[in-house]
């Protein structure tokens, strides 16, 4: 089974281990993400704004693109298939918007495609059962809490994954790969997201919440599908440890990173290097 | 040739002022079969009315057209002036021309509202030469009345009732009756004990000898018609003999198993053969088959071995009962909404997130911490307690949109029931607005403000989680602008009142209305409030939307007059506007059975001489008909037509315009 796949920008710079243990890890499960052969940048950012028709532009482009291939995109950036769905929904609810970027871009694209996360690819085509019967090194009931940030559950009405307040998709999932799925409150909270590049106060702050929370119910590991996300809270977390001696570092890791851990990948197969915390030594602990 | 009379009423202004009722007169004057007409300023006053009597008298009319309001609102006056007059009262008939003439018109020269006036009479004055004299249907009266549920609006409805005389079948689905109001611990705005007012009450019905309570039952089937419904009860099996259980509760000492107790919402157990509460009425006991290791394994039976008059009976069925009734008081209350729906509030999750019902259970003296407030997930006395408001209510997303009413007013009591048991501690509240309409009430919210220290806070509330044995709860603050954390040790949420579950299928056996929460339809909202479009059927209480004690007993008390007053003579008698089937020319086809709503006809048989089934007809009830016409429109062969509304009728009107 061929899967069209939507790698977007950082998987292919920042967070080529997401990428790595994905496609590893979608073949262990029997199927292969094939990426698209031609894709441009989703936009990073949807318009607010309803009149905005230029900025649906380029991800109208990657849409049209993956329709051409199939009937569904897969992607594995949560801010790409925030963006992605959004649009679509966008592009589907207005005929005179979607006739207008159509115009624009020059192309005839009809809105049928489906954008869909890998996460869901797992959960309703795969199911996690089968992932349990593939795990070949179960994780020694590592703890790990699922921080989902936004983008992959608002707004609820065009994008939701799972239940908006309380999702349990990834918890599923870890569970599935024999570790112990850490619930804490600040899981759907955000991490501060674009302010990164210009108040790293704030950001610190919120990511630091989001650890705080996560730690204080006992996570030894962070995953999430968002890279933003993931460099948020890997950066909060040196600045924490410059005032705070006594922060204990946790791993923030992609969580196909893991998965292909569980299904039997080689650390490079997961891409660990490419993570400032490494989350080796916690393994090595465990023995596995 | 008619002999008919046409009286243009002038309204004050009200239509005279864009029609020309004078010209409307004598314009009508000019019709065939027209002998008199005339105009007044209220034809509807005492000398209006008189003009009508003698005219009839004096030139000897035999139909009348009154050219005024809408015939909702005068019809009555005029037909009982007819009446008087010696008239057939269905001989006078209503031509609308203020609300739908004058009233929407605004042509000062009065020529347009003055031509509709014309044309709406000449039709009505074509109409009435072809009505026939009606006589009201007299139809004998059942003077038994049936109250269906036994909360507090269900047991007032039964009292008045019966202290008027009339036996009364009271039918609740609980062992016990009492309803929500048994679980109360004090009551708005007096701050009264809700169980010392309403047990006197439970007791006075049980003691009452026309007042038959049957507990545990529920109302399986209703058939008939005002003053003559047949009802089927079905009474189930409660594994105890009524008739010779004495109440001692010794079955309820010994019974070694347990389950989680509906009347204290899960917060303490009961046994498995158990009364809900101390009070119970009736104080006997029923068995809760499906937890009952005898009757589920064939292994116990403790139960049977301790009871001295031998009223364990493990071989009881499910009984069907049939009543002969007149008339049903509807009294089902309320429930409340579904707690899972409350993920973010960490419903179902946290344990020391409760529901206002159970912090009643919690308040309350009888309660499962005897009046304390300890909370639930390590009994500590909580320091700080918040109190959400509207959770559900007033939310399009969680499929409500309207207020619940009685939540502002039972928030504040929660404050003051708190602030009286725990003096160091401080109460929040998060509210939208607060609705405090109703007697004393206003008084009563300020009061847990301002004396009894709660601390009101404008805003809603986003999450609740735990920290470190901690609720926290996060919100805004909308007056001052700002982000709220409370570090609380309980939370309580006011959730939205809804509808009983399956108060859809009890209005559908009932043949009732409701709305699309389920809630039942008043026959009118305003003036006719505790009636329902079917007839000798009433409403009281919460079934009908939110409201609080004092609306559900005075509904209570309203339907039980509407019911004495039914009962008040033998027959009574009813507007004749009833279908008809011409039954030479029917051919069976049941159109009209399907379609009726009322279920009013029936298949009848035609026998010969012999008694032999020849064919078959339908049939109206009048009784049960309501005359919507709707099987008039239905049937292929025109046969059925509706009095006072036949085809000759309403063709000879549309032909005169």
């Amino acid at each position: 089974m061929k899967i069209p796949y939507y790698p977007g920008c950082t998987l292919n710079t920042t967070a080529k281990g997401f990428d790595l243990s994905a496609r590893e890890s979608a073949q262990t499960l029997g199927f292969e993400m094939e990426e698209l052969e031609q894709w441009n940048c989703c936009g990073a950012c949807f318009p607010l704004s309803p009149g905005n028709v230029m900025a649906l532009a380029a991800p109208a482009k990657v849409l049209t693109n993956a329709r051409k291939e199939g009937e569904s995109v897969t992607t594995l950036c949560s801010v790409c298939y925030n963006v992605l769905k959004r649009t679509n929904v966008a592009l589907n609810e207005d005929k005179a918007r979607l006739a207008a970027v159509n115009d624009f871009i020059e192309e005839d694209y009809d809105g049928s495609l489906k954008v869909v996360h890998m996460l869901e690819v797992l959960r309703d085509t795969i199911g996690f059962d089968k992932v349990k019967e593939a795990v070949m090194r179960p994780l020694g009931k590592l703890k790990v809490g699922a921080y989902y940030g936004c983008m992959l559950l608002r707004p609820f009405k065009d994008v939701g994954i799972d239940r908006h307040e309380g999702p349990t998709i990834i918890e599923d999932l870890l569970t599935a790969m024999g570790c112990e799925a850490i619930d804490f409150p600040d899981k759907i909270e955000c991490c501060g997201a674009h302010l990164t590049m210009g108040r790293e106060d704030v950001v610190e702050k919120l990511s630091g919440n989001v650890i705080a929370s996560a730690v204080n119910r006992g996570a030894e590991v962070i995953v999430t599908s968002c890279p933003l996300c993931q460099y948020n809270l890997e950066k909060s977390q040196e600045s924490i440890m410059e005032t705070n001696a006594g922060h204990k570092e946790v791993p923030i890791i992609y969580f196909t990173q893991l998965l292909g851990l569980s299904l039997g990948q080689t650390d490079e197969m997961a891409g660990l290097d490419g993570n400032k915390f490494d989350i080796r030594p916690l393994l090595k602990e465990r023995g596995v | 040739m008619s002999r008919i009379g046409v009286f243009v009423c002038q309204c004050g202004n009200n239509i005279e002022s864009t029609v020309d009722t004078g010209q409307v007169a004598s314009d009508m004057k000019e019709m065939p079969g027209v002998v008199f007409s005339c105009t007044y300023k209220f034809m509807c006053s005492s000398p209006g009315q008189e003009m009508v009597r003698q005219a009839i008298k004096d030139k000897r009319l035999d139909g009348i057209v009154v050219s005024a309001c809408s015939p909702h609102m005068h019809e009555k006056t005029f037909r009982k002036a007819s009446e008087s007059a010696g008239l057939n009262p269905y001989k006078c008939e209503i031509v609308n021309i203020r609300e739908q003439c004058s009233w929407v018109h605004h042509d000062t020269t009065k020529k347009i509202g003055t031509r509709k006036s014309n044309d709406l009479t000449r039709m009505i004055i074509e109409r009435l030469k072809k009505n026939k004299p009606l006589k009201k249907i007299n139809i004998p009266v059942n003077k038994k009345a049936l109250v269906i549920g036994g909360g507090i609006a269900g047991i007032q409805a039964a009292l008045d009732i019966a202290d008027g005389g009339r036996e009364v079948i009271l039918v609740e689905r609980e062992p016990s009756i009492g309803g929500n109001m048994a679980r109360l611990s004090e009551t708005f705005p007096t701050m009264d004990c809700s169980q010392c007012i309403l047990t006197p009450k439970m007791v006075e019905a049980e003691l009452h000898d026309k007042i038959k309570i049957l507990t545990y039952s529920e109302v399986e089937k209703l058939d008939g018609y005002i003053g003559n419904f047949t009802v089927t009860i079905k009474k189930k099996a409660k594994y105890v003999d009524e008739s010779t259980c004495t109440g001692c509760g010794e079955c309820m000492e010994k019974c070694p198993f347990k389950a989680d107790s509906e009347f204290e919402l899960g917060l303490n157990k009961r046994k498995v053969i158990y009364t809900p509460f101390p009070q119970a009425v009736p104080n006997i006991p029923v068995i809760d088959a499906p937890n009952c290791v005898m009757l589920t394994k064939g292994k116990c039976g403790i139960c049977a071995k301790v009871c001295g008059p031998g009223s364990i009976d493990f071989e009881q069925k499910d009984e069907f009962i049939e009543e002969q009734v007149g008339a049903v008081v509807v009294a089902t209350g309320y429930d409340l909404m579904p707690n899972e729906r409350f993920g973010e509030y960490g419903y179902g999750k946290i344990k020391d997130v409760v529901s206002g019902m159970q912090f009643e259970r919690l308040a309350s003296s009888s309660g499962p911490t005897g009046g304390q407030i300890f909370r639930p997930s390590d009994g500590k006395v909580p320091e700080q307690i918040v109190f959400l408001q509207c959770i559900g209510s007033r939310d399009e997303a969680k499929g409500v949109s309207y207020c619940s009413k009685i939540c502002c007013m039972y928030t504040a009591k929660h404050t003051m029931l708190y602030k009286h048991k725990v003096h160091d501690g401080q109460a929040y509240v998060f509210y939208m607005d607060i609705r405090a309409g109703g007697k004393r009430y206003e008084e009563f919210t300020r009061r847990a403000q301002e004396q009894e220290d709660a601390m009101y806070l404008r805003g809603r509330v986003a999450r609740i989680y735990e920290r470190d044995g901690k609720v926290v709860v996060q919100g805004a603050d909308t007056l001052s602008g700002t982000q709220v954390v409370i570090e609380a040790d309980m939370v309580v949420l006011a959730t939205a009142l809804v509808s009983r579950p399956g108060a859809d299928s009890l209005a559908q056996k009932l043949g009732i209305g409701y709305d699309k929460y389920k809630f039942y339809n008043e026959y009118h909202p305003k003036l006719k409030p505790v009636e329902t479009v079917t007839a000798g059927i009433f409403l009281s209480g919460a079934c009908v939307g939110p409201m609080d004690i004092p609306e559900s007993v005075s509904m209570g008390s309203a339907s039980a007059s509407k019911v004495l007053a039914l009962f008040s003579s033998d027959e009574m008698a009813r507007e004749p506007i009833v279908a008809a089937v011409n039954k030479q020319r029917c051919n069976a086809c049941w159109d009209c059975v399907v379609a009726c709503p009322y279920t009013a006809i029936e298949k009848e048989e035609v026998k010969d001489r012999q008694g032999n089934v020849i064919g078959w007809n339908a049939n109206v009830n009048e009784g049960v008909c309501q005359g919507c016409g709707v099987c008039v429109a239905a049937c292929r062969s025109k046969v059925v037509d509706l009095a006072g509304y036949t085809d000759e009728q309403v063709f000879a009107a549309i032909n005169a315009f």
